[in-house]
Formats: C-alpha cells, structure tokens, sequence
C-alpha cells in the first residue's frame, strides 16, 4: 500500500491503539513489562499493517514473511498488534498471563501456534531466524523473496549468541534476514551504558558483515521507508537500529529504566490511558 | 546364551571381533538419512570429521553448514531451520552439545516444539587421552529431562546406523549419544530395531539378576554373562539403547523374571540410564538393585581399558555386582 500522508496518519493512530490495548491487558494481569512494549508500538504497527507479508486470517500460510520476537518479554505488543491485525480478538488480550490463556507471560507456541517461536530467554531469537533465512536461502537461493524479521532487545546485545549468530549471518550473507534492535537504552538493572555499555553498537554489527541503518523508532514513515530499503540491500543481512524512548507515549513512564519489568497500578494505568487517549496533543503528526 | 531371534554377530566372542566407533554408523547413517530425504541437513561445530559428518558435508555441500566453535548459535539455528519443514542434524561433542547449550536445546528444540536430532559424540570416559573436560558423563541425564526428548545411546556402529536414519523419520527432538573408540560390533544388518523397544541380548535360563546395558558397555554386560554362566550363575543381559521413551514394559518382566537389576552405563549414576530404570522399577516392581557407571567423580586421562577398570565399569565390576545380588 502506498505510503500517503492518510495512511502515515492511519497508522499512527492504529500505533495509539495498540498502546492502548497493552496498558490495559497489562493492568488486568497485574504483572508483566510496561516499557518495551510502548516503545516498540511504532515498529510493530509498521511491520503488521504495512510492511509483513502475512494473512492474520490463514496464519499458516506458507508464503508468508516469518518474524521472530527474541525478547519475549515485551509480549503484550506482541499480543496487542496480532489482535489489532486480526489474529484473534481484541478481548482475549485480557487473559494475558491468565491460567490457561494463549497468552502466555513470554511467548508459547504450544498455547498459541500462530506464533513463529516461543521465547523468553534473552539472545537465542536471532539464530532461530539465521535458520530461517538459512533455510529459505538453501531453497530459492539469492532469489528469495521472503524476509525474516528479527526483533531483539538491546539489552540481548549482551548474550554472547547474539554474535555467535551475526558472525555466521554475515558469513552466510543472508540478504533475505532484517534485524530490528530496540535501542531504548534500558534494561532490568539499568541504563545499558552503566550495566554493560554496547557503544558502538552499530560499528559492532558492522564489523560482521550486516548493512546498518539507524533510525528514529517512533516515526512510522522512516520506519516503514526503512524496512522498504532493506529489500534492495545485496549480499549481507541489515540490522536497523531503532532508536526509542523507553516508555513511549506515556510521559510518566518515558526514559524511566524502573518500568522495564513491572505493570502499572490501576491508578497508574488510568493515568496512562488517559493520556493515551487524548493523545491528539501528544505524539504530533507532521503530516496533520 | 546369545538370543538366536536377534540376528548377532556370530563372531561377538571371538578375538578378532570387528570393531568399529559408533560415531562412524552415525556418519553412515546420516548420509543415507540425507540420501532418502532432501529435508535433512547437517550442521557441525567444527568437528566435522570427529563426527563423522564429513560423509554428509561431502556429498551434500549445499546443506551443510559450517557453525564453528558456536554450539549454542547451531542449537538455535537448527531450531529455525526445522520451523521451515528442514530435518537438522547437529553435531559436536556431548560436553557442548548437549552440554554447553542445553538451555538453548531446552528452549528453542524442546519448549519450541522443533525436530531437531542432536549427536553428541565422545560421550563417556572411554574418550581416554583427551581427559576429563571432553569426556561427558551427565549427558544422559541433561538430555532425558527434557520433555519431548527421545534419548538413544547405541551400542555399536550398526546401531548407531539404524538409530540415525530412525531418528530423520520421526517428528520430536532426538538425542543421540556417541562414542569415539572403536567398539566391537555386536549386531547385524538384519537385527531389529526399534526407537522405544528394548532387547534380551543375552538369556538366562532361570536368571537370577538381570543386567541392563547401554551403549558400548553392553559388550562388557554380555563378556560378563558369558563368564558367569561358565561358573553357574544363569542372567539375562538387555540392550537398552532407547532411554526415553523407556521400555518400562520389557523393564518390569525382566524383574519379574530375574527378581534383581544390575545396570550397566558409561555416565554419571545419578540421573542416567540406571536412575530412569530405578524410576520406573520403584514404582512398578521393587526389586534389589546395583548401578555400575561413575558414582560422583570427573574422568581423567588414561587409555579407555585403564578407565573403564579405574572407574569400576568393566566385566569384573559388572561380575562384581550381579555376585553382591546373588
């Protein structure tokens, strides 16, 4: 679909939504990550409404384009996107981390097969897409037209198997593999800068092979044009690094790494969505 | 006496009994797994050649990948690679696979639901030179916890062949366990096999212990029952190449019928193949019971006869144990 002001407009309100729906599924479980998840909202709506090759409705297809979520714990964005596209309603959001519910706290298959894996453990997603792009590279060779999506933590830049997996992506000069590194600059027990610092990020993946654009993760046209020219990248994997804001969309808990790992109270979460909307006068678009 | 209905080798007891390292019947029969399914690929941590992947990489360059020293990324990867319809085989030593990525295994083959065969090779102390880091003794234990999880530990080249291509064809995560030195070949093309089914290699009239034997050591089970019966003492010797799923019913009669259980494995006794058969018989048949493998300790150097009697996993000690039982 082609990217028109309407549309750019469209999916930032849809990006909205999705925060929505995360504040509230999160407040209901009483449990669960608050910040990944806003901050990851722009690049999910981009990926689910515009740029994934995929059919919420036939989730088996086999044509389709296979995303990874490696850091299983920002999930609700996850669960959110997929019920806004159409997987599954937008209710059942409201069982997350629930007894028996799909919606497990991190990611399973077994309770919900549309998804491509299950995770949780930090660093081992972008293996599982080194083999997917492997497998589909041994199948239709440079021709391929499918893209792997992996999306990973900055925090998971601190694993090892990251780079055990870089290193073999760009041996292996898998065009057909986009990674999408989350650099909100926050984890658990920190900034990453205090706990681990990962600068240069980008000389680091750069190094390996990997075509590298950086971008600013909360505008969805660089984010969808971005995903765009990583199709026409020859030769190497592309990791594009977002750059977000911890939090994003609700001022109180922007920048703050305390919201890495805990869900919002109900007074918290009222607050939050509150802002979230009447965000009219929060996130401006350029293109009003 | 040696079960005529299992086609053995006739030559097992003789001098010059052929001898060949389990790990070569993977490489076999991986090759020929490769062969019968273009789905099936190959993925080596630098060991190409130890685990007898060659044989594969050679014929099949297209679907065989070179990790290098990254057994964690290669778990993962083979994981992705199963989630496209692939049939992956990985290899290294056991030490890292399963050892140094069980989580990885863990997570993204087992929790993930994903096909993946993993052959941990240089498993045991018969290693010998290379010393205690290369030889693992826990594998077993780590690869038989895992829900999902089929584990076969087989007991000689032949075995090894047919545990291969068996394990291409079913749809669960597989770990088998290989052995470096060469072992002396026990069975024959045309012995049966079946992933989940345990055999009476060795029978007893009237037994009064029977010997459960994984891996190599079933030929140290089977040097022992010939010995004993010459002095008077009838058993019955199994082959229990599968671990999990366990063959609990052919377990239970043999202890019915024997009333004693000696088990006989190369690896840690806590949690391996003699802790999933005190599971099962605790439960089911109580009967008496000793274990010969390594009881808490690290390997060390050594040539693998030195070893095997150092750590009390030879004929002698599995006499030693069946006489305590009598």
């Amino acid at each position: 679909m082609e990217l028109t002001d309407e549309r750019i407009k469209e999916l930032e309100e849809q990006a909205n939504k999705i925060r929505v729906s995360i504040i509230e599924s999160l407040i209901e479980a009483g449990s669960g990550h608050t910040a990944g998840p806003l901050d990851m909202a722009d690049i999910f709506t981009v990926l689910f409404f515009h740029t994934l090759k995929h059919k919420p409705k036939k989730p088996d297809w086999p044509e389709r384009d296979r995303l990874v979520l490696s850091n299983g714990h920002i999930c609700p964005v996850l669960y959110s996107t997929m019920a806004h596209a159409g997987y599954f309603s937008i209710e059942e959001l409201k069982t997350l981390r629930k007894f028996g519910s799909r919606l497990q706290g991190h990611p399973h298959r077994d309770y919900l097969p549309m998804l491509e894996t299950s995770s949780g453990p930090l660093g081992s997603g972008l293996s599982q897409a080194v083999g997917m792009a492997l497998a589909d590279k041994i199948d239709h060779g440079l021709t391929s037209q499918r893209r792997i999506y992996a999306l990973l933590s900055d925090g998971e830049m601190e694993c090892g198997q990251t780079w055990e997996a870089a290193m073999l992506a760009g041996k292996e000069k898998l065009h057909n593999l986009v990674a999408v590194v989350d650099r909100n600059n926050i984890q658990i027990d920190g900034y990453t800068e205090e706990v681990m610092p990962l600068e240069s990020l980008s000389d680091k993946w750069r190094a390996w092979n990997w075509h590298v654009i950086e971008i600013d993760g909360h505008n969805i046209e660089e984010i969808a044009d971005t995903f765009a020219a990583a199709k026409s990248i020859f030769g190497k994997p592309t990791v594009i690094i977002t750059h977000t804001i911890a939090g994003k969309g609700v001022p109180e808990f922007e920048r703050d790494y305390r919201w890495h790992g805990k869900p919002p109270s109900k007074e918290e979460g009222a607050l939050a969505l509150k802002e979230l909307r009447t965000l009219g006068g929060k996130i401006k678009s350029e293109h009003e | 006496m040696l079960n005529p209905d299992l086609h053995l080798n006739k030559k097992i007891f003789d001098k010059d009994v052929e001898q060949v390292p389990i790990r070569k019947g993977f490489g076999e029969g991986l090759l020929s797994a490769g062969e019968q399914n273009q789905r099936v690929v190959g993925l080596c941590a630098d060991l190409t050649e130890s685990t007898q992947m060659h044989f594969f990489a050679e014929k099949f360059p297209q679907r065989f990948i070179e990790m290098g020293v990254a057994e964690q990324n290669m778990a993962s990867v083979a994981s992705g690679l199963a989630a496209m319809g692939k049939i992956p085989f990985i290899s290294s030593y056991a030490m890292f696979s399963p050892g140094r990525n069980w989580e990885q295994i863990r997570t993204t083959i087992c929790y993930n639901n994903r096909p993946v065969k993993i052959a941990g090779s240089h498993a045991g102390v018969s290693v010998g030179p290379d010393g205690g880091t290369h030889q693992a003794l826990e594998d077993l234990a780590i690869a038989r916890v895992l829900p999902r999880m089929v584990v076969i530990s087989p007991c000689d080249a032949i075995e090894a062949r047919k545990a291969t291509e068996a394990s291409a064809v079913t749809n669960t995560p597989v770990y088998l366990r290989l052995a470096r030195e060469k072992t002396p070949v026990m069975t024959t093309n045309e012995t049966p096999f079946e992933i989940g089914k345990a055999q009476i290699f060795w029978q007893g009239n009237k037994p009064r212990v029977g010997i459960i034997a994984t891996g190599a050591l079933l030929y140290q089970a089977l040097l022992a029952a010939k010995e004993l019966e010459e002095k008077g003492i009838a058993v019955e010797v199994m082959n229990l190449s599968t671990i999990k799923p366990l063959d609990k019913k052919a377990i239970v009669a043999l202890a019915n019928r024997a009333k004693a259980i000696v088990t006989v494995e190369e690896h840690q006794v806590a949690g391996g193949m003699g802790s999933a058969v005190a599971e099962c018989l605790a439960e089911h048949k109580p009967v008496p019971m000793r274990f010969v493998g390594v009881h808490d300790q690290f390997g060390q150097s050594g040539k693998p006869e030195e070893l095997l009697k150092h750590y009390g996993m030879d004929k002698d000690a599995i006499i030693k144990a069946v006489k305590e039982l009598v």
